[in-house]
């Protein structure tokens, strides 16, 4: 009897049927674009097509997706991890590990020595799923990539954790015209970290290795950046994409079915349908036309006026390029709304040849550019202006609704939404990196599930029974949609469902709203998803109030920077390239590293016509040569150079030599062990700024992959300590911070008190150095130099404890000195700033966020921007202990608390707070609010900014000019 | 600090007129709970609610980056006031607040907050906690209470323990809920008569408890054994942990949840590490240790009530601070701290060799705790299974369940294996 084992992946089915002496007689591989019954019933028909014979058929199936199928039709299930295994055991015996990329799931497995399996959590994006997304955001089929990625130069880092993070590395770097050869390569590498960081944790691949499932298999590329980062040549059988299903069919649990009568049984299975579900968007065919009737989509064409003057906006967004222009009268003329295809240069040389062509006697007086290509677009094509994009979109949203004081946009990337008061932005939400399930992501969605954008989302708005998905990133929609499928939701529910988690992630996540009202009454709406009809439905009815989205919605962006044009119009004619000039444009792309500082800025150099420059991806003005003789006020700086004043020290008399990885709270910490263990004669060193090479070096030993970047970024730091020549790494486990007296308690976080736990655990190569992880409470002055005697004795023998005493003594002084000129540079900045009246932006964090690594040179972009940069630990000794909602105990958190007090309590607008907070931090997620909240009750604006691996440093721009435009506005 | 002045203390007069609604989370246990209030003159309810509407609360009041354990308390407590069930003028809201530097401190000012901005201000909020945060006129904690509600805890977790072990191989099925059920009531009318909370009493309950158990016919064929351990909240509330113990029935495993007398002295005995590690006064230790010795008291009454049988003894509080020493030091305590680990090995050496860590998403001391020890763990016995699963509103039930069953397939080969 055949032995059939189905494999029902997330996108494919596959099968292998088998004959008694477990040799393969068929096998097949299909994308089944979640039509999986009826895909499988087609495969079994098949089967009985080949196998004439065979009435019975013996069957097990597999797959991420088969669960909840084979348990409901009674059919075995085995889990397709271990369906790899059986496959690999039987087939290459030889194996040490196996690598497995499915359409959504990572797997690993160790075969020789312990035996392991891991798969990826519930957070790491799916890999294949992911590539596709790429693809379509670079606008290729996904074989195109791997043939582009073959020609590639160089490889740019892209945050590996998870699709929707890489997605916004990626864009920037479209934008600034990196080329696709290289993003290309770069993905796959992005997918090769992910799988290492995120499967291996601490155990090292190697031996034979085996690449299996859909990705590995088709992408040569993929493979080869496997081979050079593990430092291997594995191996990609044959029959890669069949091995669950191969294991499948060897499984011992098999059950007997006749092949016509399970035919059938499949084609006729239908889910319950007993998933989670939303009110319908739509109850009635009159109310969906009562809908459209308000929300017309038409609007008029007009054409010059007598002066012929013509004012043109063009928004280099993300995905898209929108560009308008208007005539005096403030009426659109011409527009375009295109797929930017990751180069919007040639899309505006056209859109301005059209215009030229259309409008011959055209006086075109004002050009503005606004959006993620603002600036490459200006310096192109010679605009007048540029505008940042949330003063863009405001200018326009008052045109359609003078009294608006909500607007919120929702792109193909981004989410952006504001709150207008006194005719001013006040405050400014945008979609942090983890949250982002805009326009792009919808449109991802309908293309996996065979559709057309316009078609799918058609499909929702008269959808019974919405399925709830919830507000959620990408991956896990993923996964929610797969759940709903398997309880049976059609096309048309998941399509409205979809539209609906939109609206409440933008909701829920993004502006973190606590009802309609909060977000004000005249809501206006805009950016190319509302213009889905059931998005736009979907929102309405999730506030409980009606919107206006403008006729132009998706053009709003565009519209505004025109109209903004228009305003600062005093006479003089644009400098926009004439229509000859476009005639002789060209323009060239080459990427090269920066070596200006420790930040290598990846830059983009865009050379067009004549020899005229412009550079994209750099963090700071030093590449592009400008001459700026006054030094900033950086407080970051200030203390990076006072960190760097305690030099590496030889020990002496034949003491040991200490080294201490510089990170978390060492970055405080520092001068306390310093001056400690020097004054006992001590050598000591430190590993200095973190690169992201430490990084790497140290990925495959990190255990939690969300946990924050600072504390992964440890791992690296130690192996540079290890291969160094101290005598032991001191690195503390600390409960208690010191005391500063400005909360209840003075707690560490958990991760800062207790990482050393997990490098130690973790960290293989702590076996051949002495690794000192005790746990010390400096918190306790007089107890201190007891303790830490003790912990000194045993790990180097006899010391005096009076030398221990003193040199305790000269630590605490020697700490409370660094902390007081800290305190005393940042008054003086501060004091010079409000002479000069120069804006201010206190950069609060945490101690280690001055790690360049960690910052990404966030804080010379505020002070390149004209700022004077000072620290929350600079001002929160100015502040009383106060009355705080949420029960304040932890140090490094009560200075927040109190650097926003003293700015809330200042009355001086021109200061201002920036927080950055680090991805995964669990902390901050009720630090934010606080500090939000302290900051809102005098009306200030709160500004946060999320670190990651990467960061994309142009939505921090777009917050840090809104946030200057904001407070520039009193 | 945290604002004292503003905040709605429960009186006096409340205790009189108020309801008080407290949130799920040990079934059993906290069924008893809620009797022991009551005979203290409290009238409490327990919240069960649980489902979509619920987390869509928590959604929209909580932070979402907040860890879930949040979001469901919050989200239950919430929804039970907008139902209409109660009089909102004459209901208050009760919740345990542990201290320490974990999150998990902070979830009574996120109630407070939420309850604001629900227009709800005025509801009062008690913190139940033994750490002397906060204090309210109309509500202390006894020390008879006290210790009724630590004799809820011994009988709860022996009622858990016994039915985990007996459950999975009864031939009468529902057998050994029904004598759950039984105790449940029989203890609590004890309670109510003051009784079944003197030692003597206890011990003789405690081995009646046992007797009844052994009595139900069972047949202990070869099963898959899972340890479940975690975050306390993700890992005992089967609104957080989508009925993962249910799941594991139906996979047919034998499912061991360790107690929640350990996690209590492990609360109580980090005060004294802390004195050992950083210094402090000794007369507090002394002070502290008096209250740890009482606690175990208590624990030897339930392993005591086990001796002689076939039924797997839990470890004591002891013999895990003993086994875990090489791996984690014992200042590691926000959270479940090194006591997570720990109740890992135990697992282990009592043939719980398949784990599943259950933790929220982004759980900060089970970066440490859990997933971080999970390679030491493994050097020391290789045949550990583990598998971390992350809870949030987000994650789907399908995923988890697809993890859990690759780490019951090892688990299955191995004890085909044996």
């Amino acid at each position: 009897m055949i032995r059939l084992g189905l494999d029902v992946g997330s996108t494919t089915l596959k099968c292998t049927a088998l004959n008694e002496k477990s040799e393969v007689l068929f096998s097949k591989y299909e994308r089944h674009y979640s039509r999986i019954t009826e895909k499988a019933s087609e495969m079994l028909r098949e089967l009985a097509g080949v196998f004439k014979d065979e009435k019975e058929i013996s069957l097990c199936v597999s797959g991420s997706a088969g669960m909840g199928f084979a348990e409901k039709m009674g059919i075995p299930f085995m889990q397709e991890v271990y369906a790899t295994r059986l496959a690999v055991k039987k087939l290459l015996p030889e194996t040490d590990t196996v690598i497995e990329l499915g359409g959504e799931d990572a797997k690993i497995l160790f075969i020789s020595g312990a035996q392991e399996v891991r798969m990826n959590g519930s957070c790491a994006g799916g890999t294949g799923a992911f590539i596709d997304q790429m693809a379509t955001l670079l606008n290729l089929e996904p074989d195109n990539m791997n043939e582009l990625s073959k020609a590639h130069t160089k490889i740019y880092s892209i945050a590996s954790r998870c699709g929707v993070f890489a997605k916004s590395d990626i864009q920037p770097l479209l934008n600034q015209g990196a080329k696709k050869e290289d993003l290309c390569a770069s993905i796959f590498m992005a997918v090769v970290n992910q799988t290492i960081a995120g499967l291996a944790q601490g155990r090292e691949i190697e031996g034979k290795v085996v690449y299996l499932g859909g990705p590995l298999t088709f992408f040569s590329e993929l493979r080869r950046s496997f081979d050079e980062a593990l430092g291997v040549t594995g191996l990609c059988p044959d029959n890669s994409l069949y091995f669950v299903a191969y294991g499948a069919a060897l499984s011992d649990e098999h059950k007997v079915f006749n092949l016509t009568e399970l035919t059938e049984k499949i084609r006729n299975y239908s889910a319950e349908g007993n998933y989670k579900s939303c009110e319908p968007l739509f109850k009635s065919e009159e109310e969906y036309e009562e809908f459209k009737a308000r929300h017309s989509l038409v609007y008029p064409i007009a054409g010059l006026t007598a002066s012929k003057k013509a004012y043109i906006g063009i928004d280099s967004g993300s995905t898209t390029l929108k560009a308008v222009a208007i005539n005096e009268n403030e009426e659109i003329i011409y527009s375009e709304y295109m797929s930017n295809s990751g180069n919007p240069v040639p899309l505006v040389k056209a859109f301005l040849q059209r215009i030229y062509e259309k409008f011959p006697d055209i006086n075109i007086v004002s050009a503005a550019s606004t959006g993620y290509g603002e600036e490459i677009i200006k310096n192109a094509f010679h605009l007048d202006l540029g505008v940042v994009e949330t003063i863009a979109h405001f200018t326009a949203a008052e045109k359609y609704d003078p009294e608006v004081d909500f607007i919120i946009d929702i792109g193909g990337q981004d989410i952006k939404c504001f709150k207008i008061r006194n005719k001013a932005i006040d405050n400014i939400f945008l979609n942090e990196a983890c949250s982002s399930g805009c326009g792009s992501f919808l449109q991802t969605f309908a293309g996996a599930l065979g559709y057309d954008i316009e078609e799918f989302s058609k499909k929702g708005i008269f959808a019974e029974r919405p399925v709830d998905l919830g507000s959620r990133c990408t991956v896990f929609m993923n996964s929610s949609v797969k759940q709903a499928q398997k309880d049976g939701a059609g096309i048309e529910n998941i399509s409205a469902g979809l539209s609906i988690s939109v609206v409440k992630n933008a909701l829920y996540k993004v502006i973190r709203a606590q009802n309609a009202d909060a977000l004000g009454k005249n809501i206006v709406v805009q950016g190319g998803t509302f213009l889905n009809d059931a998005v736009l439905r979907a929102f309405e009815k999730e506030i409980g109030r009606t919107v206006t989205r403008p006729a132009i919605s998706g053009l709003m962006g565009a519209f505004g920077a025109a109209l903004y044009g228009k305003k600062r119009y005093k006479g003089e004619k644009s400098s926009v390239l004439t229509a000859k000039e476009l005639e002789s444009f060209t323009h060239e792309v080459k990427a090269i590293t920066c070596h200006g500082c420790q930040n290598h800025c990846r830059l983009t150099v865009n050379t067009f016509d004549n020899g005229r420059k412009f550079i994209g991806g750099n963090r700071c003005e030093k590449p592009l040569n400008i001459k700026n003789t006054e030094k900033k006020l950086n407080l970051f700086e200030f203390k990076k150079e006072l960190l760097a004043s305690y030099k590496d020290t030889e020990s002496k008399n034949n003491k040991p030599t200490i080294g201490i990885p510089m990170g978390l709270n060492m970055y405080e910490l520092y001068p306390f062990w310093h001056t400690f263990f020097t004054s006992l004669g001590f050598g000591i060193k430190n590993t200095g700024d973190s690169t992201r090479k430490i990084y790497l070096k140290g990925q495959h030993t990190i255990p939690s992959d969300t946990v924050c970047y600072p504390a992964k970024i440890l791992h690296g730091h130690i192996e540079k300590l290890i291969e160094s020549d101290v005598d032991a790494i001191f690195y503390p486990c600390m409960s208690y911070n010191i005391d500063e007296g400005l909360g209840d308690n003075h707690y560490n976080c958990p991760v800062v008190a207790y990482y050393p736990e997990v490098i130690g655990a973790n960290v293989t190569g702590l076996e051949s150095k002495k690794f000192i992880k005790d746990y010390v409470g400096i918190h306790r002055r007089h107890d201190f130099p007891k303790k830490i005697h003790e912990i000194l004795c045993r790990n180097f023998g006899k010391i005096k404890l009076i030398d221990v005493k003193n040199a305790a003594f000269k630590a605490y002084s020697e700490y409370e000195n660094y902390m007081k000129k800290i305190r005393l540079e940042g008054k003086k900045y501060l004091k010079c700033a409000n002479e000069k009246n120069l804006p201010v932006i206190v950069l609060s964090g945490r101690p280690y966020h001055l790690d360049p690594e960690i910052n990404h040179g966030i804080d010379k972009l505020i002070c390149d921007a004209g700022a004077v940069l000072i620290t929350e630990d600079s001002i929160s000794d100015m502040v009383e202990k106060f009355p705080t909602t949420v029960l304040n105990q932890w140090t490094y958190h009560s200075r927040l608390y109190a650097a926003a007090k003293y700015i809330a309590e200042s009355g001086n607008k021109r200061i201002n707070l920036v927080q950055l907070v680090s991805f995964g931090c669990g902390v901050d997620a009720i630090t934010t609010d606080e500090v939000r909240g302290i900051l809102e009750s005098k009306q200030r604006i709160y500004t946060q900014i999320k670190i990651d691996e990467i960061t994309n440093l142009g939505a921090v721009k777009i917050r840090l000019r809104s946030l200057f435009a904001a407070t520039e506005n009193d | 600090m945290a604002n004292e002045k503003n905040r709605i203390e429960f009186t006096k007069e409340m205790k009189k007129t108020y309801k008080i609604l407290f949130p799920n989370m040990l079934d059993i246990h906290f069924h008893i709970l809620q009797k022991v209030f009551k005979s203290y003159g409290y009238d409490v309810e327990l919240l069960t609610e649980s489902g979509q509407a619920v987390i869509d609360e928590g959604l929209r009041l909580v932070h979402n980056d907040t860890c879930y354990p949040a979001l469901c308390t919050i989200g239950q407590m919430v929804h039970a006031l907008k139902s209409g069930k109660y009089d909102i003028n004459k209901t208050a809201l009760m919740m345990s607040q542990t201290g320490g530097g974990c999150r998990a401190s902070n979830y009574i000012h996120l109630l407070r907050k939420a309850l604001k901005n629900s227009g709800m201000g005025n509801v009062p909020v008690i913190s139940v906690n033994l750490s002397g945060l906060e204090k309210n006129s109309g509500f202390k904690i006894t020390l008879p209470m006290l210790r009724r509600a630590i004799a809820t805890l011994t009988y709860g977790d022996l009622l858990m323990l016994l039915d985990n072990q007996t459950k999975p191989y009864e031939i009468n099925k529902g057998e050994s809920r029904r004598t759950v059920e039984k105790w449940i009531s029989k203890i609590s009318d004890l309670f109510e008569k003051k009784r079944g909370i003197s030692a003597k009493e206890m011990k003789t309950y405690l081995k009646a408890i046992v007797e009844d158990f052994k009595k139900i016919p069972v047949n202990r064929v070869p099963k898959v054994k899972v340890g479940v351990v975690g975050e306390i909240y993700v890992k005992y509330s089967a609104f957080a942990n989508n009925d993962l113990e249910k799941f594991l029935y139906e996979q047919d495993c034998e499912v061991m949840v360790p107690g929640i007398m350990q996690f209590m002295l492990f609360k109580v005995d980090n005060r004294l590490e802390d004195i050992k590690l950083y210094g402090g006064s000794k007369a507090k230790y002394n002070v502290i240790k008096i209250l740890f010795d009482y606690l175990t008291v208590f624990e030897t009454y339930l392993v005591e009530a086990l001796e002689g049988t076939d039924f797997v003894k839990p470890g004591t509080y002891r013999h895990l601070k003993k086994i875990v020493k090489p791996v984690i030091g014992y200042g590691c305590k926000m959270g479940e701290g090194w006591l997570l680990t720990s109740e890992v090995m135990e697992l282990i050496e009592n043939g719980y060799e398949n784990i599943v860590c259950a933790q929220p998403f982004g759980c900060l001391p089970n970066h440490i705790v859990g997933k971080g020890m999970v390679r030491k763990i493994r050097t020391m016995h290789p045949d550990a299974n583990i598998v971390a699963i992350d809870y949030d509103p987000g994650a789907t039930k399908v995923n988890q369940e697809n993890r859990i069953k690759l780490m019951l397939s090892v688990g299955k080969e191995k004890l085909m294996g044996k």
